[in-house]
């Protein structure tokens, strides 16, 4: 008997009767409104220590030359499909041919968009779609700066994951980020900054000028 | 150890014993599970459904152990039709030559892992470490433990019992760094710098998971630190153990558990990092998946009825936190890399009611109840110990032909407290024969089997008068 049929023939033998159906009766929604869910997600994101950056679609070239001015920062890597037009002060560094982990160490930042945010838990979500690149572009270089629209956001957890649902079953690989890479096994008091980036910006875009 | 690390190698109590002693251990976790407990209080208060998240957490795993098998094929299907392959593991044993295999396939004579309890429950670094390959802990508190030669002690953070000072040192010494000081962040970048050429030279990458969906053949790690997210994208070859009883049926599924999962375990509204994979991504992360699912002792424990809640776990250690045995015992006097309220129902159940030290595992606790409001999929421990201590005291009884002193103590009580008449008797006889015990209305230490109770607490004088004699005196 293989070890598969073993198991499962011992799953059969313990003969666990079928259980009563599966009680779902917490919130799906947030319950907030739109202004709310902006609010929510920008607080509690800040919370988990990533800098929240809040401004208009066509300011997005002057808040980046701003924020890697300030941080110091130069060579941006670039992911396909990312339609945003660096400040010319900043050097793109674009994954094509596929950057090498060694030359991701050189660069000083990644700018990515992402496939949606959720205000209760303050997470941004990649899944690797148009602008956000492989999985190891957001996670070498030390500063991960994120581009969230506002229409991307959720309220909950129980929206997000529906929202995912699509990406899931595409065979997509996700990454769900809350904060900058973090950790609580010095006597349980969590503390920013291990192995992924030790810096998150979110740049928090509404439609418009 | 040899077969694994859920094996005691002492009885509870006289591992607790020593553990005791441990006077610095104690301060630790007493400070570590504090500042976890006020945190957590907050974070869960803020969800108004956090009681019917638990409720949906405890029916779907109901309904999970109620489909296993089909769930399973499920998940074997979908993994393999991702570009995944799926192992299937009886034991510890199997499931450590099957890895080994796979590591030693690729060539490689490093591998680096995610922190996974599941591997330490099957000894799996000792096994690499045995045909050559070394293994290396990226998670922090693994670290600290595998350089420390130590052993894990708490689900969440195996490195609980030690402090910042006694972590520095072992920094110092290890990693050759004579400058460090103690903040947690100096230490956390101290463990960033060590870890990064490994990462990006690693081969093979290890690690558990804390999900799998049936339906979509989706796995995922949740973690803090990233050092996950590096050896589930850099290695071009990936293994995951997984025990059988991780399988969710639909990807919705998780909208429960990644609300319930971070709040009970860090009291963080959300983990940093989560780590989604659907067998192999073209041009992104691992060219091999493997997933190795094993029973190891699990299909065991779902022939108890009762005891089968024990395979709700989703490992985020609350119950640990709470616990007022675990808090002064410490998780090494459990004896297995399952510690706590939630180690005392499911060590001895993975391994069998008839390992003479893992079956003293069930008394280590107070039966408060705190582990089971703390539960976020609502595992009633306390029901599982008085079950597991009457499974224990039954193998005792039918597999000695003496009775216990304890046993027929028991039998001569249940004959007293059978008869009205001799029930009064026996509370006359009580009244007279306690006379030379008693001082100043108080019975202090007694000998033999009442010793253990009466060492730190007197007993109050039987009255003298009972109830009943009143009541048929006045009534």
């Amino acid at each position: 008997m293989s070890a598969k049929e073993a198991i499962l023939a011992r799953v059969r033998a313990a003969g666990v009767q079928s259980a009563a159906s599966v009680a779902r009766a917490y919130r799906k929604n947030s319950g907030w409104t739109r202004t709310e869910i902006l609010e929510q997600f920008a607080e509690r994101t800040a919370e988990y220590k990533a800098e929240v950056i809040r401004g208009r679609e066509s300011d997005l070239t002057t808040l980046l030359e701003e924020v890697c001015f300030r941080r110091m920062l130069s060579r941006i890597v670039v992911p396909a499909g990312l339609n945003v037009d660096l400040p010319s002060s900043l050097t793109a560094v674009f994954d094509q041919p596929p950057l090498t982990p060694e030359q991701l160490e050189t660069c000083d930042a990644v700018l990515t968009s992402c496939a949606l945010g959720i205000a209760e838990t303050g997470t941004i979500v990649l899944d690797g779609g148009p602008g956000q690149g492989r999985r190891v572009l957001s996670l070498i270089p030390d500063t991960h700066l994120c581009i969230v629209w506002g229409r991307q956001i959720v309220g909950s957890v129980p929206e997000g994951v529906a929202a995912l649902e699509g990406s899931v079953r595409a065979g997509r690989a996700l990454t769900w980020i809350s904060g900058p890479s973090a950790t609580s096994d010095i006597e349980l008091s969590r503390v920013e900054g291990v192995h992924g980036p030790r810096n998150l910006v979110v740049f928090l875009l509404e439609e418009g000028t | 150890m040899s077969d694994g690390g859920i094996h005691p190698a002492k009885p509870f109590p006289e591992a607790a014993h020593l553990t005791l002693q441990d006077g610095q251990m104690r301060r630790n976790l007493g400070h570590a599970t504090r500042t976890i407990r006020a945190k957590r209080e907050k974070t869960v208060l803020e969800l108004p459904d956090w009681e019917e998240l638990r409720e949906a957490g405890s029916s779907l795993k109901a309904h999970v152990m109620a489909n296993l098998e089909p769930l399973l094929l499920q998940l074997e299907q979908s993994v393999t039709r991702a570009g995944g392959v799926v192992h299937w593991a009886r034991d510890a044993e199997e499931a450590r030559a099957i890895v080994t295999r796979l590591v030693q396939g690729t060539g490689a004579k490093d591998v680096v892992k995610v922190k996974s309890i599941t591997t330490d429950e099957i000894n799996l670094n000792g096994a690499l470490e045995a045909a050559g390959i070394h293994t290396l802990e990226t998670d922090l508190a693994e670290l600290i433990v595998q350089l420390a030669h130590d052993k894990p002690s708490h689900i969440l953070v195996p490195a609980i019992h030690k402090n910042r000072a006694e972590i520095r040192e072992l920094f110092v010494r290890e990693l050759g760094l004579p400058d460090l000081s103690d903040e947690p962040r100096e230490l956390a970048g101290a463990a960033r710098t060590y870890l990064r050429k490994k990462f990006l030279s690693a081969k093979v990458a290890i690690s558990g998971a804390n999900f799998a969906v049936a339906a979509t053949g989706t796995v995922g790690v949740v973690e803090s630190e990233g050092n996950g997210r590096m050896c589930l994208t850099l290695p071009d070859t990936l293994i995951t153990l997984m025990g059988i009883e991780k399988v969710l049926p639909q990807w919705q599924d998780l909208e429960i558990f990644l609300q319930l999962l971070p709040r009970a375990s860090t009291a963080e509204r959300m983990n940093p990092y989560t780590s989604f994979w659907t067998g192999v991504h073209a041009g992104d992360g691992p060219k091999a998946f493997h997933l190795v699912l094993l029973d190891n002792g699990r299909t065991r424990v779902l022939e108890d009825e009762v005891g089968r809640q024990a395979l709700h776990c989703i490992r985020c250690s609350a119950c640990l936190n709470v616990c007022p045995v675990y808090e002064r015992a410490g998780g090494h006097a459990y004896g297995s890399v399952y510690p706590g309220p939630i180690g005392a129902i499911l060590t001895p159940q993975l391994i069998g009611m008839e390992h003479e030290n893992a079956n003293t595992l069930p008394f280590a606790s107070s039966l408060c109840g705190a582990c089971y409001d703390a539960c976020p999929v609502k595992i009633n421990i306390p029901e599982v110990l008085v079950h597991l201590r009457a499974r224990a005291v039954e193998h005792k009884k039918a597999h000695s032909s003496l009775p216990t002193l304890e046993g027929s103590a028991m039998t001569v009580m249940a004959w007293v407290f059978g008869d009205a008449s001799r029930f009064a008797f026996a509370q006359k006889l009580a009244r007279l024969g306690q006379g030379p015990l008693v001082k100043e209305g108080k019975i202090g230490p007694l000998p033999g089997l009442l010793g253990g109770w009466t060492e730190t607490r007197d007993l109050k004088q039987v009255p003298k008068e009972s109830f009943r004699e009143w009541w048929g005196k006045n009534k």
